[in-house]
């Protein structure tokens, strides 16, 4: 696939504020890409770069191969979704919608049915009369998406599209959004700071701090490798093991540098027993500290040679109470160690593996 | 809030209206009543007199320089205040409100020595025969200094609440800058404009202490309507000082219904566009 977007060694500061130091990145055709960073991270700041709302101060941003830097926002051949959507209060939806034709001079009939066409789209039909006021937070939101989409956008940008909806109508937007994307085909970046909506809606997940790029992936190699701490932290629940050596399996540990690991509760395997243990030797012995009912399952506090670890336990199983022993098995650890991410896995589960 | 109203409540309601009662309606019917003292004939007279009639003009005329000049100022320091950020924001903020604190008769005094015989520029204006303070320029630059606070400081609050992001979606759509003001700015502020300009007017036609320092008094030429009523009061031409001042009571009786309009449209806007 070609790139559409190029963003080449981008720096932009407020001030004091270095909201983005040398980011690179490139988005092929037809990608939906989700900006995902903590808030300060500079992520609306590159959207708004990439829109020309904002210039940066150096660095090239290309669009469909043309260095766009000195190019105004409207002749980008972008639309612009924007956080709280912007509709214009005293236009009609249909006036909406249709802004975008209307002061590129489209013939009145072309308009209409591009309007219609789009307004069929989002849902709106029996809306178009109506002033955005009179509207929902969501049908609000698919406005703004329809307008963007009028004059025929070669990239559609989107700042939190989803942060000002209710949870429930945001879960089912988010599947809608993605569909409707993927439907037309039209190259797509939308800002989050929320992991879930990151993880859900885009094909790539561009993950920022601190106004740089950490890692550039599909949601699953994110999710599988980390490349920073910061990516583990941010991506999934993690918990930070000071040195991994005291637990089995990762006695060895690495060569070089400290032993400080990364967990997430999916690694971990909490049994109430030895019978429910695959490998019993290979697990550790723990003290339940805390179990919270978590609808689909229950978490469990569990202290390992003094270290607290959160796991979870399916609710089919005999239940934990706190204060119960229990076996702890560790799948797997992330290291950084030197520099670069590491994969630990359990070495009782190579040997097996091995003996099998 | 729809209790039985008590004591309290309708002590205070006699205290507002015995104020109103004092303090507005009773002057008003005086004026009219001693406006109309010597008939119906001699109030006409008094109205129509050319001196009046000149007064009137001058008046009007200095109105609407002042009220157009003041739209295009007001709408333009505005939008420069809430939709840039700049070096020396907080200080144009405080330039504009300068007319609200310092005194009409300092502005007035002030326009005297710029343009006086006392100003080194004097010698120009005199060789070019230019002539500002004593005369209509020097009246109209006093009414749209004492006046140009009020658009502005309507327009100010309105535009910081509705923010630059309506602005910046147009700007994505390839809109222009005349294109932007026109579909965007300009129909969310209307009220607030129209608002400005009404109270901006109210206060155009009544200023009498700036235009009293740089008008000189001549009758027929720099007299509006305000000096013209104080001449003739000074004159212990009393029937005549009510008559013409009736016609700057109708005037600001037709602005204040115009204003309650304005207002009752706006809240009627908003319902469905804000």
């Amino acid at each position: 696939m070609p790139i559409e977007v190029q963003l080449q060694h981008i720096k932009k500061t407020f001030g004091h504020f270095q909201a983005s130091n040398d980011v690179n990145f490139a988005v092929e055709k037809g990608r939906l890409i989700g900006l995902l960073g903590p808030s300060g991270s500079g992520k609306t700041t590159i959207l708004r770069m990439i829109a020309g709302l904002e210039q940066p101060d150096s660095g090239d941003i290309l669009i469909g191969g043309r260095r766009v830097n000195d190019v105004p926002a409207g002749k980008r051949g972008i639309g612009f979704v924007f956080q709280n959507y912007a509709l214009f209060r005293h236009m009609t939806v249909r006036e909406n919608i249709a802004f975008g034709l209307k002061v590129q001079k489209a013939p009145a009939a072309q308009i209409r049915a591009r309007v219609d066409k789009l307004i069929e789209l989002v849902g709106l039909k029996e809306f178009g009369g109506r002033y955005p006021m009179q509207l929902s937070g969501g049908q609000r939101q698919r406005v703004a998406f329809a307008r963007a989409l009028a004059p025929e956008p070669e990239l559609l940008l989107l700042d939190e599209p989803f942060a000002a909806i209710d949870a429930k109508v945001r879960k089912e937007l988010r599947g809608w959004l993605r569909r409707t994307i993927h439907q037309l085909g039209v190259t797509s970046i939308f800002v989050t700071h929320d992991q879930d909506e990151a993880v859900e809606v885009a094909d790539d997940i561009v993950i920022l701090e601190r106004g740089h790029v950490e890692q550039m992936g599909t949601p699953v190699e994110i999710y599988q490798q980390p490349r920073t701490p910061f990516v583990a932290n941010f991506i999934g629940e993690a918990m930070h093991i000071p040195d991994y050596t005291i637990f089995k399996g990762f006695e060895n540990g690495t060569t070089e540098g400290a032993h400080e690991g990364i967990l997430r509760p999916e690694f971990l395997e909490i049994g109430a027993n030895d019978h429910e243990m695959r490998l019993p030797l290979a697990s550790e012995d723990g003290i339940v500290r805390g179990v919270y009912f978590r609808g689909s399952n229950a978490e469990i506090d569990v202290e390992v040679k003094g270290q607290l670890l959160k796991g979870t336990r399916s609710l089919e199983k005999t239940p934990l109470h706190e204060g119960d022993q229990a076996k702890v098995f560790i799948h797997r650890i992330y290291s950084f160690a030197g520099g670069r991410t590491q994969i630990l896995e359990n070495r009782a589960k190579q040997v097996d593996s091995v003996v099998i | 809030m729809q209790q039985k109203k008590g004591v309290l409540a309708w002590a205070l309601i006699l205290i507002a209206v015995l104020f109103l009662l004092v303090m507005l309606v009773l002057p008003l019917v005086l004026v009219a009543s001693e406006a109309l003292a010597k008939g119906w004939q001699v109030y006409v007279k008094a109205i129509t007199e050319p001196f009046a009639v000149k007064a009137l003009a001058l008046t009007l005329e200095a109105t609407v320089l002042a009220v157009i000049s003041n739209t295009l100022f007001g709408l333009a320091s505005a939008f420069l205040l809430t939709k840039f950020a700049f070096r020396g924001e907080a200080l144009l903020g405080a330039c504009i409100d300068l007319p609200f604190a310092i005194s009409p008769v300092v502005a007035g005094l002030f326009f005297v020595m710029l343009f006086g015989r006392m100003s080194p520029i004097y010698p120009f204006l005199r060789a070019e025969h230019i002539a500002i303070v004593f005369a209509v320029p020097g009246i109209i630059l006093a009414t749209v200094f004492v006046t140009f606070p009020f658009i502005t400081r309507e327009l100010v609050p309105v535009m910081e609440a509705q923010g630059r992001d309506e602005e910046e979606a147009a700007a994505t759509f390839g809109a222009s800058g005349w294109q932007i003001f026109r579909h965007v700015t300009l129909p969310n502020i209307k009220w607030a404009l129209l608002y400005g300009v009404i109270l901006c007017t109210a206060r155009a036609m009544g200023e009498f202490g700036a235009v009293s320092v740089v008008s000189g008094h001549v009758r027929g030429k720099t007299n509006t309507l305000p000096l013209h009523i104080e001449i003739l009061y000074n004159e212990y031409n009393f029937t005549a000082a009510f008559a013409v001042a009736s016609i700057l009571v109708i005037l600001a009786i037709v602005i204040l219904i115009l204003r309650n309009l304005v207002e009752w449209r706006a809240k009627r806007g908003l319902k469905h566009a804000d």
